[in-house]
Parts: C-alpha cells; sequence; structure tokens
C-alpha cells in the first residue's frame, strides 16, 4: 500500500525536473515550438485558405510536435550525462520514469497549445461548438503525442541529436498524411488508407467535430483510437525500455 | 537483522553470466567492502543490490524488504554514490540537493536545513548557486555524497567513490564514509584500491569471473595466505637471483633497487641474508619484513579461482 503514494511522488518529482531541465534545451524549443509555427507560416499564410476551416488542423499539428518533442530528448540526455542510473536507484520505478517523462510532454504541449489557442481566439473568430470534447481532445492528444515522444527515445542509448532526427523523420511524414493540409473527407485510396494508420488523424478529426461538429470518423471512435494509441505506446515503451535498460547506464 | 542480505542471485547478459549465484550478507552498521578485478561483476551486483537491474534469479532484501518486489520502500532506506558523479550539471549544488530530498520525499524546511548543513560539510556552500558543470570532478563528487545522504539512510551504498578524485576530496569522502558509519550507517563499498579497504572495512568480500571467492575480514583473509609474507632487502653494490637460492625462499622479484623475497619462514630468511652477506662482503643498506597483505590475497584468489 505504501508504494502507491511513494510512486505518484515519484512520477511528480520526475515531472518537476523534467520541466526544469529540458523545457528550455534548444532541440525542444526548435522541434516543438519554432517547427510547427514555421509550418504554419510556410502552408497557411499568403495563400488563399479558409483559417477557421484550418484551425482545428493546425492546433492538432501543434499540440501533436509540442507534445511529442520533450520525451524523445529526456532519456538519451539522462543516458549521456549519466544521471539516469542515479535516477534508477532513488525510490522511482522505471514506470516512475517514464509516466513522468510523458506528463512533462502532456504539460508542455498542453500549455504551449493553450497559449496559441487563446492567441488565435484574439484574431480570428475561432469557435468551439463542444468545449467538453475539446478539453477531452487537448488531454487525449497531448497524452497520446507524448506517449509517442517517450516511445521514441526507447531504442536509442546516449545519443540525443541521433534520437531527435529518428523522432523527426517519425514524426514529420505523419502531418502529411493526418488530414491537416489536406482534409480527410478529400482524401482517397492510399492515402486514406494511410490517413487511417496515424494517431493524428483521429485528433485532428476529433478537434473538427468538437470546433465546427463535423467530422469523418464518431468522436467516440476518435477518443478510443486515441486511448487505445497511447496505451500500446506505453506497453511498448516499457518493453523496449527494460530490454535497454543496460545500454547507457 | 542484516541490512542487506542477497541469496543466490545471478544476471545472465545474453549468453554471459554476468553474476553466478552470488549470496552475501551485510549486517547492520558494517563497512563491507566488494572487491574484484575489472570485469568480475562487481558493478553489475550492485545494480541488483540497489534494484537498478532485476536479477534473472535469487532475491535482495534491504533492512528485511524484496527491493526487487517492494523496490520504492526498499530504495527509501539507502542512499547510492557512483563512481561517475551523477549529479545533473545544468543545476546548482542546492538545486541537485533538493531533487534529492524530494525523491525522498523530504518537506522542505527539512530540506533547507540539512542542505546548508551538507553544503559546509563538504565545502561547497560559497559555491552553493554555481552549475554543477562548472566544477571538478571532485567537487562534483562531493555533491553527489551530499545527494546521496541528505535523507540519513540506513544503507550507504558506495561504487568506487574515491576513484580518480584529488588527495582533499578522496580525505574527505572517506571521512564522510566513517562519520555515516559511526552514525549506524551500514556500508557497502565498491572498491578497486585494496588499501581503502584494508583500512576501512570490517568484512571484505571478493567476487570473480560472477562468483564469490572469498568472503572473511581481511585479517582473516591474510592470513590464508601466510606465505606471502615478505622480506624487503637492498645491499650495497648489485647481485643477482642466485644469491637467493636458499631454503625457505619462495620467490625473489627485484623491485626498483631492492629485492623483494617470499617466504613463509621470514626469521630463516633474515639469518641466511644476514650470514650471505657476511661471506660475500656486502654492505645491507635496507631491509624490512611485511606481513601478509591483503593485495597478495586478492590476487591470489582471483588467479587461482
Amino acid at each position: 500500500m505504501m508504494e502507491i503514494p511513494l510512486a505518484l511522488r515519484g512520477i511528480l518529482v520526475i515531472t518537476g525536473k523534467n520541466m526544469r531541465l529540458y523545457y528550455t534545451k534548444p532541440p525542444v524549443l526548435m522541434f516543438g515550438l519554432l517547427f510547427p509555427l514555421f509550418l504554419f507560416f510556410a502552408f497557411f499564410v499568403g495563400r488563399k485558405l479558409d483559417l477557421i476551416t484550418f484551425f482545428p488542423a493546425f492546433l492538432g499539428m501543434m499540440l501533436f510536435f509540442t507534445a511529442s518533442s520533450v520525451g524523445p530528448l529526456i532519456t538519451p540526455w539522462e543516458k549521456r550525462e549519466k544521471t539516469y542510473e542515479r535516477l534508477l536507484s532513488y525510490p522511482v520505478t522505471q514506470d516512475s520514469i517514464i509516466l513522468g517523462d510523458v506528463v512533462a510532454g502532456v504539460v508542455f504541449g498542453m500549455g504551449i497549445s493553450l497559449i496559441v489557442w487563446i492567441a488565435s481566439t484574439l484574431v480570428i473568430p475561432v469557435a468551439v461548438t463542444n468545449p467538453g470534447l475539446f478539453a477531452l481532445a487537448f488531454v487525449l492528444g497531448t497524452v497520446s503525442s507524448a506517449a509517442l515522444g517517450v516511445l521514441l527515445a526507447s531504442p536509442a542509448s546516449d545519443s540525443p541529436p541521433n534520437v531527435m532526427i529518428f523522432s523527426n523523420l517519425i514524426r514529420f511524414p505523419l502531418i502529411f498524411i493526418s488530414g491537416i493540409f489536406v482534409p480527410l473527407s478529400q482524401m482517397q485510396g492510399p492515402g486514406l488508407a494511410l490517413a487511417y494508420c496515424s494517431p493524428l488523424t483521429y485528433l485532428v478529426d476529433l478537434f473538427n467535430a468538437a470546433m465546427s461538429g463535423v467530422s469523418v470518423f464518431s468522436p467516440l471512435v476518435d477518443c478510443g483510437v486515441l486511448i487505445g494509441i497511447s496505451a500500446a505506446f506505453l506497453i511498448a515503451t516499457r518493453g523496449i525500455q527494460t530490454g535497454n535498460l543496460v545500454k547507457g547506464l | 537483522m542484516n541490512a542487506i542480505e542477497a541469496g543466490h542471485l545471478s544476471k545472465r547478459f545474453g549468453p554471459v553470466i554476468a553474476v553466478n549465484d552470488v549470496s552475501l550478507t551485510v549486517r547492520e552498521g558494517e563497512i563491507f567492502g566488494f572487491l574484484g578485478p575489472n570485469g568480475a561483476g562487481k558493478t553489475t551486483t550492485m545494480r541488483l543490490l540497489t534494484g537498478v537491474l532485476t536479477p534473472n534469479a535469487g532475491s535482495v532484501l534491504i533492512c528485511g524488504t524484496d527491493i526487487h518486489r517492494r523496490p520504492l520502500e526498499a530504495k527509501m532506506q539507502m542512499g547510492v554514490i557512483l563512481e561517475s558523479s551523477t549529479v545533473y550539471g545544468d543545476m546548482s549544488p542546492e538545486q541537485n540537493l533538493h531533487l534529492s530530498g524530494q525523491m525522498y520525499g523530504m518537506p522542505k524546511s527539512q530540506r533547507e536545513e540539512r542542505i546548508d548543513e551538507l553544503l559546509s560539510r563538504v565545502g561547497l556552500q560559497e559555491k552553493r548557486r554555481i552549475p554543477v558543470r562548472t566544477f571538478s570532478k571532485g567537487m562534483r563528487q562531493r555533491v553527489s555524497i551530499a545527494c546521496a545522504i541528505i535523507h540519513r539512510p540506513k544503507v550507504l551504498f558506495l561504487d568506487e567513490p574515491t576513484s580518480g578524485l584529488d588527495v582533499q576530496s578522496r580525505r574527505l569522502a572517506i571521512e564522510l564514509v566513517r562519520e555515516m558509519n559511526g552514525q549506524g550507517t551500514t556500508i557497502f563499498l565498491t572498491t578497486h584500491n585494496i588499501e581503502e579497504a584494508n583500512m576501512l572495512c570490517q568484512t571484505v568480500c571478493i567476487i570473480n569471473k560472477g562468483k564469490i571467492v572469498a568472503q572473511d575480514s581481511p585479517e582473516r583473509l591474510k592470513k590464508m595466505f601466510d606465505t606471502t609474507q615478505s622480506v624487503e632487502v637492498s645491499f650495497d653494490r648489485a647481485v643477482t637471483r642466485d644469491l637467493f637460492a636458499a631454503d625457505g625462499i619462495l620467490r625473489a622479484e627485484p623491485c626498483g633497487d631492492k629485492w623483494r623475497l617470499y617466504t613463509d619462514n621470514p626469521d630463516r630468511v633474515l639469518k641466511y641474508l644476514v650470514g650471505r652477506a657476511e661471506q660475500e662482503s656486502l654492505g645491507i643498506t635496507s631491509l624490512t619484513m611485511s606481513g601478509p597483505s591483503l593485495e597478495e590475497a586478492f590476487v591470489q584468489l582471483t588467479e587461482c579461482a
């Protein structure tokens, strides 16, 4: 019984440590903040696109990039600095470390995306037809993206640059197949089949459902897929990190 | 109650058996030395004992709590000092210590009081707000030691704590270990430094190729190797090995301008040397006798295993 409060405390302390140490690291700022903003400017600004229609997609992309940018950095950085073993010797388990890393990604993704959303409402009239679903989309989107970020760091040993490159190799193509630049309703054939494989598709669809009330899938399906994907990412992370534990100690 | 009890620990990495059926017991309040050559399985054993790695077989109890079944409770009772001074370089000593204190659930006021005390003790009070990345290895290790003892652990694990440190930092580390032990903390010390183990430890355990080859007090271990007593002699002119072909001299080795003669009967060797020097008109410039050393015991145990 004593283990549960200790585990929760461990997760909180690790989250705090991650927030203090990694939020301001250049790779996180570059790939989590500047990258999605530049993509937004590159694809939406100066073109005759309806920003209100594309806003859920932009918000989904922002949230995906910010929440998934912290995780890939933490474990390789800790292994390189030899602090990972020290961390494991504290009253925490590997699961607490994984969850602490995920929560740090969630807080970062949620914080930045909320700022972007609030700032956007001052410039363009973006409506939210279902606030509850909108909040749920925020939570499920950040959790699944942060879990993906931590999963991407799992096979690595102690080289943060290699992990960041690897994580961008995975994350970057996802934005082109997830109904961000081409709405899901206009996709067909192999493009649509690929879109079904991306977790970002369901997040963007959920934001569409919450903001405009129109979505390709039922919100229930979107939520179910995001929950399932988050669980799968966490289980895979646990398995890979357990197998890789000795690497970089 | 024993502070550490490890029973039949085994750990394999693929086809390699790093730790093979290791059992050891560390009594409460003891300083326990864990020695072994490189690659013998010392660090893996320590990682199994501290819950960093999970064994393929066997169990570890820390103050009666199974570390692999109830890891958090067991880890609350111990502190770990690693060889590579593992502290966060982007944080100051004060921030590193706060983080450690938070990990052990210490309230803020208690943490602040203890941090003041520890930073003064390790001589880093004036550098408490400077990032650790700017520190020397010795200073980083002092921060690491302070982090490991902030919660006054019942059991303290140290992995090569003085390796590569300057004299002052090494002395400080040893003093702190003694001080913690004086306050009742059980010490598990992994070291290459046999003299350090000889000086500090009540029990020494030697591991080789993943197996325990000896576990006893340093003095008893030395006595197992009585034949490693030696006489060191130097003469006023060079002599050859032939001079030492005599009963009672088991082995003769040149050491700089001296000869070291291994024997199980130093009295006989001394008498022989004096008589022979007289005969050959040799002047004895130095003559010293040494008892069996822990280093010799270590070498013999790890060579013959």
